[in-house]
């Protein structure tokens, strides 16, 4: 069975990153494992400006922030399989792998980092009642025709989510001759970034209707409209609101969930909410040399955090393999009252500082994020506005910790004082 | 004196930024947390800018598009009509990552720059 000293399964910017970092450290036997036929990942079809600013201090295209790292991969002489798939990862660390040039081969890893990205929630998961005409796309798989295989995919557009990929496409189909009619979004507030709102809507009078569904699919072989509803507290459509709007093109813009096949197979622990395995301070799952970054491990909203986090999972493997398991007691990190998650979920003494990224449940304005150590209160940060689809950090110096702690929850408290 | 509420497009962060106008001048902003929102807000509030970024048609290549974006922000209400151009646009095979594809477009100072390449098929 062929051995590699790193396997990292995805070559897009988690894994690259990670690779990168890893090499740095000295890891020199790293396979990076990638399904298409280039490396990069999603980046390559995310043509829009906006990434790099934290890492580069300058405003790139996706394909440019990915070149970026693909060429320190390249410089590094970094091994990588394009066009091939990992079909099954064990929990004694054997990868199942397959391409056209090798066939079927397993290869057998000291350390596996996870760098497998995410894919979008499919119409099935939505129960939109009506009939299955063509032109339902996920708001991703449009934003590949068009930007990668030159294709548009219709001419008069509704939009059902305000997730970022739904609210970029909204600004492309507009700007390559499309009339995107409203994106509907279930929820009382967007799902996306505030900038994008501004700059892919209200740029171009694109109506945001919020609270509001499609209650309806019409057409036969072709999509001809939806019908549109307000909706109540509770989600469900409120009758008399209903609304008709043709169109040839619905996309959907409702969530990405971290692709974790492979992880599951494995057995590596889950969590429920963010979709990713649970983790400790340094990105390892509950199978030991196993790691995760990136979008597997929970749906980011920046590039530059996936690259930050994707490091820290190569640093650890390196670690990992030179000096094996870290000791250490472990703190639990709970997620309470408006916090959904955390990640990492906990972290162990004897780490020097960490950096912990969460989301909160619910849009909140001039709350605190407060943190709890055992019951008392550690720290307190006050927020003039906080929204799920905004990741927020708050970093944990180990050193600041009271001594016998366990626990520390995080949540937000609403008002001036509590 | 009049205030208009913004919200930074600067970086994903989003500051909400309020600029204090007066005679149509920006006379103050609160609200950002970098030099970039302070631009932003004086930017806005008077000539408001843009960077484009799109795709353009490629001849001969492994691709049928290239990626490209404009080399710096341009005048907002040029927006759409930079659209239609790319869309009018058409280039040979190679292109390289920052190739010129067109030079100062829309009377601009802006050149319009490849952001991937395309090989020749």
């Amino acid at each position: 069975m062929k051995h590699v000293k790193l396997a990292i399964i995805g070559g897009g910017p988690a894994g690259l990153a990670a690779a990168a970092a890893a090499k740095k450290q000295g890891v020199n036997d790293i396979l990076i494992i990638e399904r298409d036929e280039r490396l990069g990942g999603i980046l390559n079809q995310c043509i829009h400006a906006g990434f790099g600013l934290h890492t580069f201090g300058q405003e790139l295209s996706g394909p440019e922030y990915a070149q970026r790292f693909i060429d320190q991969v390249q410089e590094m002489e970094i091994p990588c399989l394009l066009n091939t798939m990992v079909l099954d990862l064990s929990d004694e660390r054997v990868l199942t792998v397959t391409s056209r040039e090798e066939g079927l081969q397993q290869i057998k890893a000291d350390a596996v980092i996870l760098a497998m990205g995410c894919r979008e929630r499919p119409r099935g998961a939505l129960n939109i009642p009506g009939t299955r005409p063509a032109g339902i796309w996920s708001a991703g798989t449009a934003q590949r025709l068009v930007n990668m295989e030159g294709m548009m995919p219709g001419r008069e557009v509704v939009i059902l989510g305000s997730g970022d990929i739904g609210l970029i496409m909204a600004r492309r189909m507009t700007m390559e001759g499309a009339r995107v009619k409203a994106v509907a979004e279930v929820m009382p507030y967007s799902g996306g970034l505030k900038r994008n709102i501004v700059q892919c809507l209200d740029d171009f009078d694109i109506p945001l209707l919020l609270s509001t569904t499609v209650v309806q699919i019409h057409g036969g072989k072709k999509l001809e409209g939806v019908t549109l509803a307000q909706v109540d507290a509770q989600r469900r459509p409120i009758a008399g609101t209903e609304q008709y709007i043709p169109c040839d093109t619905l996309l959907l813009s409702v969530g990405l969930l971290p692709e974790n096949e492979l992880s599951a197979a494995a057995g590596v622990a889950l969590s429920p909410i963010t979709g990713g395995p649970v983790v400790g301070e340094d990105l390892a799952t509950s199978i030991e040399g196993v790691f995760a970054c990136g979008n597997v491990l929970h749906v980011h909203d920046l590039v530059d955090f996936v690259s930050q986090e994707a490091a820290l999972a190569g640093e650890a493997a390196a670690r990992y393999l030179t000096a094996g398991k870290p000791q250490g007691d472990v703190i639990s990190l709970l997620a309470e009252g408006g916090v959904r998650y955390t990640v990492p979920q906990h972290i162990r003494r004897g780490a020097d500082t960490v950096t912990v990224r969460f989301r909160v449940g619910q849009p909140y304005r001039d709350a605190a994020v407060c943190l709890y150590a055992d019951g008392k209160l550690l720290r307190r940060i006050p927020k003039r506005v906080l929204a799920p689809g905004e990741m927020e950090r708050v970093t944990l110096r180990i050193a600041d910790l009271p001594e016998d702690c366990r626990t520390i929850r995080f949540c937000i408290e609403e008002g001036e004082t509590k | 004196m009049s205030e208009r509420q913004l919200i930074c497009i600067g970086c994903p962060l989003g500051c909400m930024l309020t600029a204090t106008l007066e005679n149509g001048v920006v006379t103050a902003v609160t609200g950002n947390t970098c030099r970039r929102g302070d631009e932003y807000a004086r930017k806005e509030c008077t000539a408001p800018e843009r960077t484009v970024t799109g795709t353009v048609r490629v001849t001969g290549g492994t691709a049928p598009v290239v990626s490209v974006r404009t080399s710096s922000p341009i005048p907002k209400e040029k927006v759409m009509e930079l659209a239609r151009l790319m869309g009018q646009l058409q280039v040979q095979a190679p292109v390289r990552p920052g190739d010129v594809l067109a030079a100062g477009v829309l009377g601009t100072e802006s050149d319009l720059l490849a952001t991937c390449g395309v090989a020749v098929k």
